[in-house]
């Protein structure tokens, strides 16, 4: 068992966790922070696989560590866009609830937006 | 040469991962905020100077070494200021509440 | 086995741990901090991989700039925590472990099975290195190979942007994000924020400059440029700019503009869009890349400072 496909078990066992927090934490920004732990796992199996096929004197496989760069990049601007909704609906509703039983319009929004 | 080399490393880094165990300990162990802050400076500005030392004998150039001191200097300014930070809120938070 | 590998292992337990910290915390601030934490340490296991260059990125977008991003929502939801919705029942927990395992378990048997002669990429990055003659393959791939992804990924970041100051309310639409940060002018934030900036920006620069050759790269330059300026912003020393300001605007679209005005060239001059001629190949990703890291400093920066909040006419 080499550290490499140590880390690829450990890079599964982030996205089940990932996933598993997705699903289950009620609050807005623990699914935010489990998405990106979920992101972060699919990163490391594209570490593993480039780790994997190391050649021609490169330790790691440059096109996937190409397309991880760029996936990080992604996944920082999608965690921040999503951010801004939800402290958004934290100032227009009141309350960062995702169900819909909360009652519309209860925080104040001094701005009228 | 390098045999002393090697053995100032092995030395100065068990010191540094030394005082990161120590305080690592002290955050954990310690009652408040301030004292959990003396812990952290220690690991930070003591731990990190004796690696950076350890590893000074093992890099190649001049230049490697000017960076590694250089790492160790911006993470005591980070951590210098920082610590002061928290502290003062801190402070303000205990004799507020 | 040798000791390598035991630091290995060790390390993935660690930020295994970290993970499960994360998920199954109570508080959200101390999940928020167990992130952060694990950002960190998968920083250490890229560099175990041999990636350096992403190992940079992740610690600088991942850990630092995602870090203050989520630090930044947590503290100002920590009211809003007392008013969380219903944890699910128990049907719906078991459900989604049962997913989640059958998912890692899938992942963890498809990293055992991995074809042994592993099939790569890196000989044909190698070996068409010559057409732009920079050291770095990463850089390579990025820049030349599959430079059509990288500006892809620029226009994705300015439709985030777009995207965040789509949300500014009536009043404050155009106007300058965040609040009015104020700190004591004598007090040790300031000093920092006088301290640091010139640091942070010759070391973008230089990451900038050496990823031609050596780990580094637009990216990772970029994202210190972007928390400099974030610093001198919170220490009160600047104000963040109003949204609407023609000269940001600019900022903003340099990057891909430039990406955009190379491809057509390529396109009009050359064998295909992107296609750089062989002597000119340095110059020109230099040239993109300096707008490039521009852009995704004001970027960065600018997701970071949020949605427009004070108007610009006061």
């Amino acid at each position: 068992m080499s550290g490499v496909t140590v880390f690829g078990l450990a890079a599964a066992a982030a996205v089940g966790l990932g996933l598993y927090g997705l699903i289950t934490n009620p609050q807005p920004l623990r699914k935010i922070i489990a998405f990106n732990l979920l992101g972060s796992g699919v990163f490391l199996l594209f570490g593993v696989v480039g780790r994997r096929g190391a050649a021609a004197g490169i330790g790691n496989d440059p096109v996937p560590q190409a397309l991880v760069i760029t996936g990080v990049v992604v996944a920082f601007s999608a965690t921040a866009l999503a951010i801004a909704l939800l402290l958004r609906l934290l100032q227009t509703a009141g309350s960062t609830t995702l169900s819909s039983g909360a009652p519309p319009g209860a925080g104040s929004d001094p701005s009228g937006g | 040469m390098s045999f002393i080399g090697d053995m100032v490393t092995v030395a100065a880094v068990s010191a540094g991962a030394f005082f990161f165990l120590a305080g690592t300990v002290g955050l954990l162990r310690f009652p408040d905020t301030l004292t959990r802050l003396h812990a952290l400076t220690k690991a930070d500005n003591l731990g990190l100077g004796l690696v950076v030392l350890g590893l000074l004998p093992q890099t190649e150039s001049l230049r490697d070494g000017a960076k590694l001191v250089s790492i160790w200097l911006l993470g005591l300014l980070a951590g210098a200021t920082v610590s002061q930070l928290i502290a003062r809120t801190a402070r303000q938070n205990e004799t507020a509440g | 086995m040798s000791i390598a590998t035991v630091f290995e292992i060790v390390l993935a337990a660690v930020v295994m741990g970290l993970g499960i910290w994360t998920i199954a915390v109570r508080e959200t601030y101390s999940a928020t901090v167990g992130f952060v934490a694990y950002g960190l340490l998968v920083a250490l296991i890229w560099v175990r991989l041999d990636a350096v260059d992403v190992a940079l990125t992740e610690a600088a977008i991942g850990g630092g700039l995602g870090g203050v991003l989520l630090l930044g929502a947590a503290a100002r939801l920590r009211d809003a925590d007392a008013m969380a919705a219903e944890a699910p029942g128990r049907a719906m927990r078991a459900s989604a472990a049962a997913l989640s395992i059958l998912t890692a378990t899938a992942l963890a048997g498809a990293v055992l099975l991995l074809p042994d002669p592993a099939p790569t990429l890196a000989p044909a990055a190698v070996a068409n290195a010559w057409a732009t003659s920079l050291a770095n393959p990463v850089t390579n791939v990025l820049m030349a190979f599959r430079a059509m992804d990288t500006m892809l990924e620029k226009v994705v970041l300015l439709l985030a942007i777009i995207g965040v100051w789509s949300l500014a309310s009536d009043a404050a639409w155009g106007g300058r994000p965040g609040p009015r940060h104020e700190a004591d002018p004598y007090g040790v934030l300031v000093f920092l924020a006088r301290l640091l900036p010139p640091i942070g920006i010759v070391v973008g620069i230089y990451l900038l400059w050496t990823g031609a050759n050596h780990p580094g790269g637009a990216f990772q330059g970029g994202a210190i440029l972007a928390s400099m300026w974030l610093l001198a912003i919170m220490a009160g020393l600047t104000d963040t700019p109003p949204v609407s300001s023609r000269w940001l605007r600019l900022i903003l679209i340099a990057g891909p503009a430039l990406f955009l005005a190379v491809g057509l060239g390529g396109l009009w001059f050359g064998a295909a869009f992107l296609a750089y001629p062989a002597a000119q190949a340095k110059p020109l990703i230099l040239g993109i890349e300096v707008a490039m890291i521009l852009t995704i400093a004001a970027t960065l920066g600018l997701l970071l400072a949020g949605v427009p909040e004070r108007s610009s006419r006061r």
